[in-house]
């Protein structure tokens, strides 16, 4: 088809997803490889078909909710900034990164901006709260048919207790944040093999 | 119960028949009857002093010599296997080749007990060529290949660097301590240390694999000590055969040791170029099987068998080449047999290479007593010593250096694992036995004997402890909140998942060309045209049965209100921590070991199509299942049994008068099947009824096994004794004595009766068979006294009257709140 000469990647385009991503070039153009391969319509974007055809995503417990993240609100198809701008996420924090002031906008891969990320896996519904509804679902899909609803609950329960701080017995963002300080997270989502 | 000591009879007539079966070989015939027609009466068959009739009952012992000896010994290792894998908590704690080598040694002490000469030895040819093929090739056929390659450079730098550090170490180290003590060791040349310290210093994958059966390490430490051990044998026997050709040469040059280098090369490549070869024909020829698809796993034996051998042949690597070839071929055979031949390809492998792995370590056990030992204190200790030092200073070093490398380091506790965890084993007692005779010989059979003993026991035995000890210290620190728990695990199925998508890519610049050259040319050529679509249906199929599953799963949930959040307990949380961690883990395959001697792993994309169909079915039952039967399993041997035992058994006469516990279904009838735990539905009383499980019936188990015991070991005196009488009625024993003792003694007075000691024994059988019984009652009485005590413990709340009601699946509510009980319930 014609479009096969539109997909092929421009330096500014490049230029422009280093930019916002902070991906060096290299591994720009190795992502861009794997979209393409991903690709098989070949129409320069993907659809969560191509996502489902991953086999190991298939397995992984919380697969749908991760395809689901690589597409915007309500769209079926994400072209190759938004696939860049997801990965971002899970770039590597470099050692000259971590003392950088960060004036206007954070960069994505950011501590911030990982745990927002983990933060709306659990809430579909993004109205800022993880509800315990939408933990246990998570729970259950983690932790699978061993454990009766009974304990599930309980362990649901005391995860809200132990975070939330207002009351409301839900977990905002903020405590959310707080709950994983100790967790070194930066290291926890980074893709181990980028460098 | 029944089946355990039924086991242990096998096992022990087993040993007997061994050891009986080898005793008339050795008699002198003392019937010197003439041959009577008819059938074959050579040395070693029995029949009764009848004259010269029809014989209706003999035995014939030399005509079936051979295999008869070779199958008894195989049956031996097996059932000393099945032994070790019934005995409860024995292999938490005594890694399996501990309990062989110490099988081996009881029955090398009792043959040679009997015969007063050396029982058979491992030869080293029967070693090289029967039983190492079988393990390696296992071995490689289960290799985890995308992690074998990912971490090969490492693997590399430790297999072969690692081997040269400890070799060179290791050889001019006890050079040194040899010309220290002239004395005694004067005579050992440096090269003659240099072959010792090479064949000393090879870590042995049997060895090693088996003590990791029972500790946790992550995938990652797994392939590197596996595959280190694999290359490392490569590494070791060219050097070992290179020491050795220098050894018989008269002087060595500084030309030959460049020789010798080259050789190291051209005998690993070829090896490895020799195993493609073979792998590529065998793929080829498995693509033509389709019509006879029975002796479809047949070529995949022969072809690794013949590689091997035709790299023995050429002095060549053989390990290399099993290795290669199993790599190579596997891909394209499985893709080209059916799911029968691919299942049975297998089983025959993990089965042959078992077989092989046990026998190995019984006869290094067998092999242990022998007349040949020389002792020396300094050599065997220094020997012992500069092989720990010089394997942690070598791993330290070639860690510190390659973690510059990678990406994901080497930590210290695997640093620790893979320097404390290098076990020695039968490679380096086989290449002992094949040096040139010299003096000093028998001192290095000894000390290789001393050494492989003592990696194996002391080594294997602790190693779990310490590494729990090093976890412990460094867990210590904070103990992690559950909800960290959750977030973190959900971070890393994330990650796993962007992974996933983000696929293999980076630096495998190669993997990626060659997997190009692979799909192009490769499976175009050797799969048959038919398989070679990817599996899309399957994956269809994968798709739709989660897509199902998943709908149930977002079911409403449960909808009765819970009661407002109430500060838990510590023994709750406890408890949640324990399901946690033994839940969680399950979905996250990146811990589970790659590679196991004892199970097959399923290709996980087949495995996991069976589970969510599994799943889909129990999803009905979801609320009925119980914990009880997960933790009646065993699976825990971090539980400590013993203190739930002894805390159950004074909270059944203390806690539950207040309140008695939710009793619910079969948890104390063990053998129960944990499928009438869905019988009975439990009953949802507003308060929380939690099934944690009371187990405090170890008690008259343990009084059965006392029983159980006793009992076989009455049966085994008895079969003793039986075999005395027949000694004492068919053979002129008389005679037989007087010729044993021929020409030592020549007044020599002998009387052949049942003595004082025969009488003595056969009192005590019956003593015995009935102080088993005694304890087998009282095991059951305990039982049936616990069944009732605690049954009579009822809640005043319902009006059930209190006789005892024997039916196991009996379950009971109550009113009281179950807090209290669950708390304490859980120490």
């Amino acid at each position: 088809m014609g479009s096969r000469a539109s997909t092929l990647l421009r330096e500014e385009e490049i230029e422009e997803i280093k930019k916002e991503t902070g991906f060096s070039h290299s591994q720009i153009t190795r992502l861009y490889s794997r979209f393409t391969s991903l690709d098989k319509g070949e129409n320069g974007t993907l659809s969560r078909e191509d996502f489902q055809r991953i086999p190991e995503l298939a397995i992984n417990p919380l697969g749908d909710r991760i395809i689901n993240a690589f597409f915007p609100e309500g769209e079926d198809q994400v072209n190759f900034r938004g696939f860049m701008r997801t990965l971002a996420h899970f770039r590597p924090i470099e050692d000259n990164e971590k003392n950088k002031d960060h004036t206007a906008s954070e960069p994505l891969n950011s501590r911030t901006n990982k745990l927002l990320f983990a933060f709306r896996l659990y809430d579909l519904d993004r109205d800022d709260k993880i509800s315990r509804d939408e933990l246990l679902q998570v729970l259950r899909m983690m932790v699978g048919v061993n454990i009766s609803d009974e304990q599930l609950g309980s362990i649901a329960d005391r995860t809200i207790q132990e975070a939330d701080t207002n009351g409301d017995n839900c977990i905002s963002f903020n405590e959310f944040i707080k709950v994983l300080e100790k967790v070194d997270v930066e290291q926890k989502m980074s893709i181990r093999f980028l460098h | 119960m029944a089946a355990l000591w039924t086991l242990r009879l096998l096992l022990s007539a087993c040993v007997l028949g061994c050891l009986a079966l080898t005793t008339p070989e050795e008699r002198p015939q003392p019937h010197n009857l003439p041959p009577s027609p008819g059938f074959n009466s050579s040395d070693g068959s029995l029949f009764v002093d009848l004259p010269m009739a029809l014989r209706v009952f003999s035995v014939d012992y030399h005509h079936v010599q051979a295999p008869f000896e070779i199958v008894l010994w195989i049956m031996l290792a097996s059932l000393a296997k099945l032994g070790f894998h019934w005995s409860g908590r024995v292999p938490a704690v005594v890694p399996e080749s501990c309990v062989l080598i110490m099988v081996g040694l009881l029955v090398g002490g009792v043959i040679y007990g009997v015969r007063h000469s050396a029982p058979p030895t491992l030869s080293a040819d029967a070693f090289f060529l029967f039983l190492l093929p079988p393990i390696v090739l296992d071995a490689g056929y289960f290799l985890p290949g995308r992690l074998f390659f990912e971490n090969l450079g490492t693997i590399l730098w430790y297999a072969v660097l690692g081997t040269l550090w400890n070799v060179l170490g290791i050889g001019l180290s006890l050079y040194g301590v040899c010309l220290l003590a002239e004395s005694t060791l004067g005579d050992i040349s440096l090269l003659h240390c240099l072959l010792f310290g090479s064949l000393i210093a090879a870590v042995d994958p049997v060895a090693v694999l088996s003590v990791f059966q029972e500790m946790q390490v992550n995938e990652q430490l797994h392939i590197l000590v596996f595959g280190e051990s694999l290359l490392n044998d490569a590494v070791t026997v060219v050097l070992y055969k290179l020491f050795e050709s220098f050894l018989r040469l008269p002087s060595v040059s500084g030309l030959d040791v460049l020789l010798g280098g080259c050789r190291v090369v051209v005998v690993g490549l070829g090896g490895l170029f020799v195993g493609l070869f073979f792998g590529l024909v065998a793929a080829l020829t498995s693509r033509f099987t389709s019509r006879a698809q029975v002796i479809a796993p047949l070529f995949v034996f022969l072809y690794s068998y013949l590689s091997y051998l035709t790299s023995e042949m050429l002095h060549l690597s053989g390990i290399m080449a099993i290795v290669t070839c199993a790599v190579t071929m596997k891909q394209y055979v499985e893709a080209n047999v059916s799911e029968r031949s691919k299942t049975s390809i297998q089983y025959f492998l993990k089965m042959w290479s078992s077989v092989s792995e046990t026998l190995i370590f019984i006869f290094l056990g067998v092999s242990t007593i022998q007349d040949v030992h020389m002792w020396s204190w300094s050599f065997v200790c220094s020997t012992l010593l500069l092989c720990l030092i010089w394997r942690a200073t070598g791993v330290l070093l070639l860690t510190a250096v390659v973690n510059k490398l990678r990406r994901n380091v080497v930590t210290f506790r695997d640093q620790f694992i893979i320097a404390y965890g290098g076990l020695r084993g039968a490679i380096c007692f086989s290449l002992v036995f094949l040096i040139d005779d010299f003096p000093k010989k028998r001192l290095f059979i000894t000390t290789t004997i001393v050494v492989i003993l003592f990696t194996v026991f002391v080594q294997g035995m602790t190693i779990k402890p310490l590494v729990e000890l090093l976890d412990v210290k460094r867990k210590k620190r904070a103990l992690p909140t559950v909800s960290e728990e959750i977030h973190s695990r959900l971070i890393d199925h994330v990650l796993a998942g962007i992974e996933d998508v983000v696929g293999y890519w980076g630096q495998h610049y190669w993997k990626d060309k060659f997997e190009q050259f692979n799909k192009k040319y490769l499976r175009r050529f050797l799969i048959r045209e038919d398989h070679q679509a990817p599996s899309s249906i399957l994956r269809v199929y994968q798709e739709l049965e989660r897509r199902e599953q998943r709908g149930d799963e977002e079911a409403p949930q449960l909808g009765d209100p819970r009661s407002p959040s109430r500060p838990l307990l510590p023994e709750e949380m406890d408890s949640i921590r324990r399901i946690l961690s033994r839940n969680l883990q399950n979905f996250n395959n990146k811990q589970t070991p790659a590679y196991s001697r004892h199970t097959l792993h399923q290709d996980t994309s087949i495995d996991r199509t069976r589970k969510p169909l599994h799943r889909h079915q129990s999803l009905g039952e979801r609320h009925t299942y119980n914990t009880i039967t997960h933790w009646t399993q065993g699976e825990d041997g971090d539980f400590s049994g013993t203190r739930r035992m002894r805390a159950g058994l004074s909270r059944s006469h203390t806690v539950c008068s207040m309140s008695p516990r939710p009793f619910v279904q079969d948890s104390l009838v063990t053998a129960a099947d944990p499928k009438s735990v869905r019988e009975a539905p439990v009953e949802r009383a507003p308060q929380k009824q939690l099934s944690f499980v009371l187990e405090n019936e170890n008690h008259h188990k343990l009084y059965k096994l006392g029983g159980a015991f006793l009992i076989g070991a009455a049966c085994l005196f008895l079969f003793m004794l039986l075999l005395y009488v027949l000694w004492m009625e068919v053979v002129d024993v008389k005679r037989y004595i007087l010729q044993e003792r021929g020409d030592s003694c020549q007044n020599a007075q002998v009387s052949v009766l049942y003595g004082l000691s025969f009488m003595v024994a056969a009192a005590g059988v019956p003593l015995e068979l009935v102080s088993g019984l005694v304890f087998m009652l009282v095991g059951r009485a305990l039982l049936a006294t616990f069944f009732v005590s605690f049954v009579n413990l009822k809640s005043p709340g319902t009006d059930q009257p209190t006789n005892p009601p024997t039916h196991p699946h009996t379950k009971h509510t109550h009113t009281h709140t179950a807090n209290l009980c669950w708390g304490l319930e859980l120490r």
